[in-house]
Order: C-alpha cells, then sequence, then structure tokens
C-alpha cells in the first residue's frame, strides 16, 4: 500500500498526521544507515529546485538529497530567479519546471507560493518555505531530531523563542506540536513579534496548552526543549520596527544555569546573534545535529512521495 | 414584502429588493455592490425602518440591477439576515435568503501584501475559508490570514 506521501504534495505540516510522521521517521533511520553510498533508487527522476529567494542551507540540503537517491537536480537560483521574477509569471515558470521534471521544490517571498504552483503543476510540489507561512520539510527535521534526543516527541515542555511573527520555521513546528502531545507550549517573544492569529487559532482548536510569554527567564527552568530563530530582518516591512527589536533577545550562558541538565537547544540555522557562541560547546546545543538530521530527513520525505522503500 | 416601511417609496418594475439588512448596512452594501449612485440607477435606500424580525433594518431597492453570485456572497458577508427580491414586472418573481458560504471565491481581497494572490501577473482566484460565522471570520486559503467582523467590508473586490 503506498503512504499518504505517495504522489502527495508537502505544502504544510499540517497535511500529514502523527503516523504519517512516525512512518517517516523510520525511513529516515533507514536513510541514516546508508548515507555515505549513493542509491539508485531515484534513477532517472527529475527532481527541479525553484529558489527564487536566496537559500544554501536549504537548497544544497536538498540537492544532495536528491542526488544521494539516484535522482538528477537541476535548479533556478540567484540570478535566474532574479530575471524571471522580473519579466515571466510564476505560474509559466511553473508550468515550464512542470514538464522538464517530476517533482518541484519551491521557495518563495510570497505566502501561498507553493500552494498556487502546485496548483498549476501535475508533478508534486514540495514548499521549502513561503514567505513567514510554512516551512514544513524544516519541521520534520526538527522533530525528528526531537524523537532522536528524547526518544519522543510527547510529554515534553517547549519553549519557542525569537521572532514569531515571521518565522516560517517557527511557525511549522508549532504546527507540528500539534499533532503529538507536548506537555506545554511557551511562545516567547517580544510583544511586535507576536505569533499571528491564525496560528494561535491552530494551538487553540487543537487544544494544546501554550501560554504566551516576553522573556525566556521566566520560564528556563521549565524547558526541555528550546527552539531558538533569529529575527526575519527580510520580512519585516519597516526598517524602524528592525532596529527597535534587534538583539531584543539572547539566550546566554548565565540562562543557562537555571535550566534543566537535559534541556536541548534547537535553532533552524543560520544563527545570528541570538545565542551566545559559547553554548555551541556545551551539551546544550542540538542545533548542528539538528541540521545533519536533513538529509536523511529529506531523503526520507523523497523516497515515500516517489514511493519507493530504502 | 408584507412588512410595509412606513416611508412611501413607490414600487420598482424590474430589477432587485435587498430587504432585512441589519439596520446601518445600507452603505456598506452599496459600497461592495461598487454602486457610487453616479451609475445612473434608479435607486432607493431606506435604513433604519421598523421590523418585526430585526426591531429595525435597512432596505434597498435597485431598479434594472441583478445581482451576480459574487455580489450575494458579499452581501452575506456584511448582513448575513438579508432576503434577495427579485421583481419583474412589479411582482416578486424569486426570493431567497443569502447563506455565508463555506468558501468564498474571488470576492474577497486579502490584506496580506505579500500573499500570492496580491502578487502582480499571477491570475489568482482569491479563496477564503469561512473558519466561524459569529463573530464572523474568514481565513485566506494562500496565506493563511484572517480578516473578521466589520473590517471585511474593506476587503470585498469592487467591481463595476
Ligand atoms: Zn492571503
Amino acid at each position: 500500500m503506498k503512504s499518504s506521501f505517495y504522489q502527495h504534495d508537502v505544502l504544510s505540516i499540517l497535511d500529514f498526521s502523527r503516523e504519517d510522521l512516525e512512518l517517516l521517521f523510520g525511513y529516515a533511520e533507514r536513510m541514516e544507515k546508508s548515507i555515505d553510498t549513493k542509491l539508485s533508487l531515484l534513477f532517472g527522476k527529475m527532481v527541479a529546485l525553484a529558489f527564487f529567494e536566496p537559500s544554501t542551507r536549504t537548497r544544497l540540503s536538498f540537492e544532495v538529497a536528491a542526488k544521494r537517491l539516484g535522482a538528477d537536480v537541476i535548479s533556478i537560483t540567484g540570478e535566474e530567479s532574479l530575471s524571471i521574477s522580473k519579466g515571466e509569471s510564476l505560474a509559466d515558470t511553473i508550468r515550464m519546471l512542470d514538464t522538464y521534471s517530476d517533482l518541484i521544490v519551491i521557495r518563495h517571498r510570497y505566502e501561498g507560493a507553493a500552494k498556487y504552483a502546485a496548483e498549476i503543476a501535475r508533478h508534486p510540489v514540495i514548499n521549502a518555505g513561503d514567505g513567514k507561512q510554512h516551512h514544513p520539510t524544516q519541521a520534520m527535521i526538527d522533530l525528528y531530531t526531537v524523537k532522536k534526543l528524547f526518544g519522543t516527541v510527547d510529554g515534553l515542555n517547549y519553549g519557542i523563542l525569537g521572532d514569531l511573527r515571521y518565522g516560517r520555521a517557527s511557525t511549522s513546528f508549532i504546527f507540528s506540536l500539534t499533532l503529538f502531545k507536548p506537555k506545554k507550549v511557551y511562545l516567547i517573544s517580544p510583544e511586535s513579534l507576536r505569533v499571528r492569529e491564525e496560528v494561535l487559532h491552530v494551538l487553540k482548536e487543537r487544544g494544546v496548552v501554550y501560554e504566551e510569554r516576553r522573556s525566556l527567564g521566566d520560564v528556563i527552568e521549565e524547558l526541555d526543549v528550546l527552539y531558538v530563530i533569529r529575527i526575519q530582518r527580510e520580512r519585516i516591512p519597516d526598517p524602524i520596527e528592525y532596529e527597535k527589536v534587534k538583539g531584543s533577545y539572547k539566550v546566554t550562558l548565565d540562562l543557562l544555569k537555571r535550566a534543566k541538565k537535559e534541556l536541548k537547544i534547537l535553532h533552524p540555522l543560520p544563527k545570528v546573534d541570538e545565542i551566545d557562541e559559547r553554548i555551541d560547546n556545551t551539551p546544550h546545543a542540538a542545533y548542528f545535529i539538528q541540521a545533519k538530521y536533513g538529509i536523511p530527513v529529506r531523503m526520507a520525505l523523497l523516497a515515500l512521495i516517489f514511493g519507493v522503500e530504502p | 414584502m408584507n412588512e410595509e416601511p412606513t416611508l412611501v417609496v413607490s414600487k420598482i418594475r424590474n430589477g432587485t429588493v435587498i430587504d432585512h439588512i441589519p439596520a446601518g448596512k445600507a452603505l456598506d452594501i452599496l459600497s461592495v455592490l461598487g454602486i457610487a449612485g453616479k451609475e445612473g440607477l434608479r435607486i432607493a435606500v431606506l435604513m433604519n425602518v421598523e421590523s418585526k424580525k430585526l426591531g429595525k433594518k435597512d432596505i434597498i431597492k435597485i431598479e434594472g440591477k441583478r445581482l451576480s453570485p459574487q455580489d450575494v456572497s458579499a452581501i452575506a458577508l456584511i448582513a448575513p439576515t438579508a432576503t434577495i427580491n427579485i421583481i419583474e414586472d412589479f411582482a416578486v418573481v424569486e426570493k431567497y435568503k443569502v447563506t455565508v458560504p463555506n468558501i468564498v471565491v474571488d470576492v474577497l481581497a486579502c490584506p496580506n501584501p505579500t500573499c500570492i494572490s496580491n502578487k502582480k501577473g499571477e491570475l489568482v482566484r482569491t479563496r477564503f475559508k469561512l473558519v466561524s460565522g459569529n463573530p464572523l471570520k474568514l481565513q485566506c486559503e494562500y496565506c493563511g490570514t484572517i480578516i473578521s467582523g466589520d473590517e471585511v467590508v474593506k476587503f470585498v473586490i469592487k467591481r463595476k
């Protein structure tokens, strides 16, 4: 039987169930074992990467994942995406990529761009980030990391710190937690960067216990997982607004003295200045491990979408 | 119409009567229908007249105008109690209550400037999902933005 990933778009983490994600994690574990060998599971498949927003990390991660599985990759990046954004419509570009490839990975600064692309393309579309809205594959990696570190996603206290208004990684991570049973979720942000109404709506609708806070210091003792994101400078419309919130939160060694010994800090990277770099060498820092899981999780996702087993 | 208003307004021959509009909403409805008064249509607007059902209500009569499905959806969002009467040759030939649709297509513009539905050069029909009827809340299917209550009227796409 084919899974619910089979030939399916990946637009929002909320399109999936806990069972779907557990299946994905099982595949990712198996992918980890063959991470250094080139597989031929996707031999003859063409994956198109359409990154209309600058990105190195995510694009390379998808490229490596696809190539490790034996697929070929074509991509639009940098200047090409610039010339396209000047002239041709997104719809026309997607139609072109759809004829060249078997799957399209898209990143775009407009919210809803991936959904729109999926309505146009016949082949599956993976959302690699649409504006401030969704970044479902990042959430898959984040949950996988928590699962690997704690053996479970359930029953833990989560703190999500930073620019929750414009952060798509944090939004998708919050959404992903609603598929599991976290003990409590603290949403910690400056007032002007509070989580958006539609995100709170999902938390309420799904009965997740959550609390909005202004300061990490108030809750640090309780946390098992601290998820940190940078300020999304490129999405804050007003530069004056950015100046006001710049540097308004930071995880310091001092704060961590009060944290649980087992506290793990996640970050989708790149970091700017929101985590003291001396924390990198402490057992709390889990963001480099998290980054490493990017490839096996994306390999697992591609395998499931194409209906092949590792 | 059996609830005869005390103000005397002549009947229309052919056109539409929008009745049972919550008091004070008539001008919002004219606005979303794109009627500014300069179109030459014969229009009667009655505001704050007595109503058995609503206490007070507004009524709009428009000679020579038929409503599009988008017009009716827009009216439902602003005046969920409204009834539409189609008049032909002075008689009501059709009468129905508006209903708030679960999905509103091509009626509202998204307030989010970086929503794909606002990107120039793309032919995206806006689509909003009804998340709550009372209080009224609608969510953009593309970007997730929620618009609610009285602000909905601001985002109705104006048509000629
Ligand atoms: Zn929108």
